[in-house]
């Protein structure tokens, strides 16, 4: 049996990609189209929506539908061609500015919505493309190039953001969990309503130089020390969670999205 | 003497049993009091529009009102996102999914839209935006009316760019620029602007709507050669390429970064050099198709008053009046504002000694480009309000009495 390698997905000619050494991106871009080949997508059925950044630019990788959008709105123009068309496979890849800084509203609105759409997000802790500025989810107290003396506001939990908003799969893992990483994309494509996928791979470019891990081995080992599964994340008390985050599936539920709502709106109007 | 709106270019049928349709408002043969937003709708719906995504503003949240009932009925989609980006963001994302989709705003929300209209000129996404114009800056005198977006239309976006705006003066013509908006997105792929002002978006007038095949509706041309060969950026000969839509057999790429025929990203030069100029080339090519402009009493006129939008229906009666007090005047409406009917100015205006231009706006948005249509030397009279009030036929007449300047802002004198 021959393993799915995803490169069905993959414009001829492309590689090596334009990321750099120690990066998440491409090993997340592996991971979702190996998930989207063992799940049969076809390109004709698929779209994938893209935002502005580092991740921003993967679409040009891809022989899929694609949408490369401006900085922020993936979600809602990832919107639009799902609630016209629900027959496609829609899905939205993003950094954490994309995602949750300059596009937060959107993002927590497609949770709410619950709309049909899959939500990849890179979250690299910081604007790497501009040259590694804070953004919404660098940590706090952490070194960037616009917070030379500390980052003095918290963070956002991008996972715990989507499930208060409503979405119905949530999920999170890093580069040292590739194998799992594909499992998790497999569940969140195939979940109605909205879900997600958070990638945690710190920028080894901006924020691992500003901040003691410049070499990929000491990003991973920040990674190994800080991710925990999410089992043995919730059986921590609240203290000892500090400086932690749970991996894996962190919810997992059926409400009804906002296509299938939908028809009951059509339903009830087509009565008049 | 009241002014009686007919139109011209409608024609209508021979056969009044036209048979049954699914489409709205089809058995409407009736005159019918509807407010101008709803004509908007109507319109739009008549057009085939099956999409709606937009958020409430006022003066054009009645589009909306109509859209959330009259869409789910058809069989489209009403969506009220949380902002004018995700709305015009919704509309564009649906618009490659294969529907005539659109939106509708005012001022502030239209602002709001540039950034991700931009990507609709360079992605080439048919779309339509109406722009209810009220009275700004910020939000300004926010139930009032004006005339003063008419720059931010045309140049409102960073980067250089094309785009094609209409002006209704109606009711009618609120439903009837409608369908033409969404004839001209779908025929040259690029988003038209529809750009009543509040006046004519809040009127109330006796309108019959046409009948289904009474106003040409055009859909965007598809694709017919083999989908591994498709180009969505490869122009035909009359400058447009084909658009096929996501799920189709054609795959397809749509980037708002600078891209080849292709559609991937694509830096080289001279790539960005043609693909800049093809954009503003698919729509000069065809500005004679575009401009559409209505004429009034200019057989003999010695003035000419240039007028669009509420302010055409105080022009035609400030002729009429002037004409009653012994000046020969005519009024050219410009139903089209971008391209901007230049042409169709100069050619009325060379034939007489005074152009007035009435509009709802400080800077003389319009007749600045009349101005520029003219030269120099026209004795070129400008009429602005820019309080919320609406333009009076007095005040044209004032300036067709006297070589000043009329500009009160619509204060008394």
């Amino acid at each position: 049996m021959t393993h799915a390698t995803g490169l069905r997905y993959m414009k001829p000619g492309v590689l090596p990609h334009m990321w750099c050494s120690g990066c998440g991106i491409g090993g997340m871009l592996a991971a979702l189209l190996i998930a989207f080949e063992e799940l049969g997508y076809r390109n004709t059925d698929t779209v994938v929506v893209t935002g502005i950044g580092c991740t921003g630019k993967l679409d040009d990788y891809l022989v899929t539908n694609a949408l490369h959008t401006t900085h922020g709105r993936a979600l809602a123009f990832a919107t639009g061609i799902k609630a016209f068309k629900p027959t496609l496979n829609v899905v939205a890849i993003m950094g954490d500015g994309d995602s949750v800084t300059i596009g937060g509203n959107h993002f927590i609105h497609a949770a709410r919505r619950n709309i049909d759409v899959t939500a990849i997000v890179l979250n690299n802790l910081n604007y790497g493309m501009t040259g590694g500025q804070v953004s919404g989810t660098t940590p706090e107290w952490s070194v960037t190039s616009t917070t030379a003396f500390g980052n003095p506001e918290r963070e956002f939990d991008i996972c715990a953001l989507a499930e208060t908003a409503g979405a119905n799969y949530v999920a999170r893992c890093s580069p040292l969990h590739g194998w799992e990483m594909k499992e998790l994309m497999k569940q969140a494509l195939t979940k109605k309503g909205f879900s997600l996928v958070e990638v945690i791979s710190p920028c080894p470019t901006h924020f691992g130089r500003y901040n003691e891990m410049k070499e990929t081995p000491a990003m991973l080992r920040w990674l190994g020390e800080r991710a925990l599964p999410v089992e043995r994340f919730r059986g921590l008390a609240a203290e000892q969670r500090h400086g932690h985050f749970p991996v894996g599936t962190l919810v997992d539920r059926d409400e009804p999205g906002f296509n299938e709502r939908y028809e009951t709106v059509r339903a009830r109007a087509q009565q008049l | 003497m009241a002014i009686t709106e007919t139109d011209p270019t409608i024609q209508r049928p021979v056969a009044r049993d036209a048979p049954p349709t699914k489409r709205p408002h089809a058995t409407a043969r009736e005159a019918r009091l509807m407010q101008g937003n709803q004509a908007i709708a109507a319109g739009a719906l008549y057009a085939g529009a099956r999409f709606y995504a937009g958020y409430p503003i006022t003066p054009s949240s009645e589009i909306a009102d109509e859209c959330a009932r009259l869409m789910p009925k058809l069989g489209g989609v009403f969506l009220q996102m949380e902002d004018e980006m995700a709305s015009i963001a919704a509309v564009v994302g649906a618009s490659l999914a294969g529907a005539k989709a659109f939106t509708a705003t005012s001022g502030p929300g239209f602002s709001l839209m540039q950034e991700n209209l931009g990507l609709a000129v360079m992605g080439e996404v048919p779309c339509v935006v109406v722009d209810v114009q009220r009275a700004g800056p910020s939000t300004g005198l926010a139930t009032k009316p004006a005339q003063s977006d008419i720059m931010q239309v045309r140049w409102g976006r960073h980067g250089d760019q094309s785009v094609i705006a209409l002006c209704p003066s109606s009711v009618l013509e609120c439903f009837t620029l409608t369908v033409q908006a969404f004839n001209f997105a779908e025929r040259f792929r690029v988003p038209v602007i529809l750009l009543p002002d509040e006046i004519v978006g809040h009127m109330r007038e006796n309108v019959t709507l046409p009948l289904p095949g009474e106003i040409e509706v055009v859909d965007r041309k598809t694709p017919a050669g083999t989908p591994a060969d498709y180009l969505p950026f490869k122009p035909d000969d009359d400058g447009v390429a084909p658009l096929a839509a996501y799920g189709s057999d054609y795959v397809f790429h749509v980037t708002s970064s600078m891209h080849g025929f292709d559609g991937y990203s694509n830096n080289d030069p001279a790539n960005a050099a043609r693909r800049v100029r093809q954009l503003h080339e698919k729509i000069e090519r065809h500005r004679d198709e575009i401009v559409l402009t209505r004429v009034f009493d200019v057989e003999d006129m010695d003035v000419l008053i240039v007028a669009l939008g509420a302010t055409t229906r105080a022009a035609r009666q400030a002729a009429i009046e002037a004409r009653a007090q012994g000046t020969r005047a005519g009024v050219l409406q410009l139903q089209t504002v971008w391209p901007f009917p230049d042409e169709e100015v100069a050619a009325l205006g060379r034939r007489v000694k005074t152009v007035v231009v009435p509009e709802m706006n400080y800077s003389g948005q319009v007749a600045g480009e009349v101005r520029k249509a003219l030269g120099a030397d026209t004795d070129l009279r400008r009429v602005n309000r820019y309080n919320g009030t609406f333009i009076t036929p007095q005040d044209i007449l004032d300036a067709l009495a006297g070589p000043q300047c009329t500009d009160t802002g619509g204060n008394p004198r």
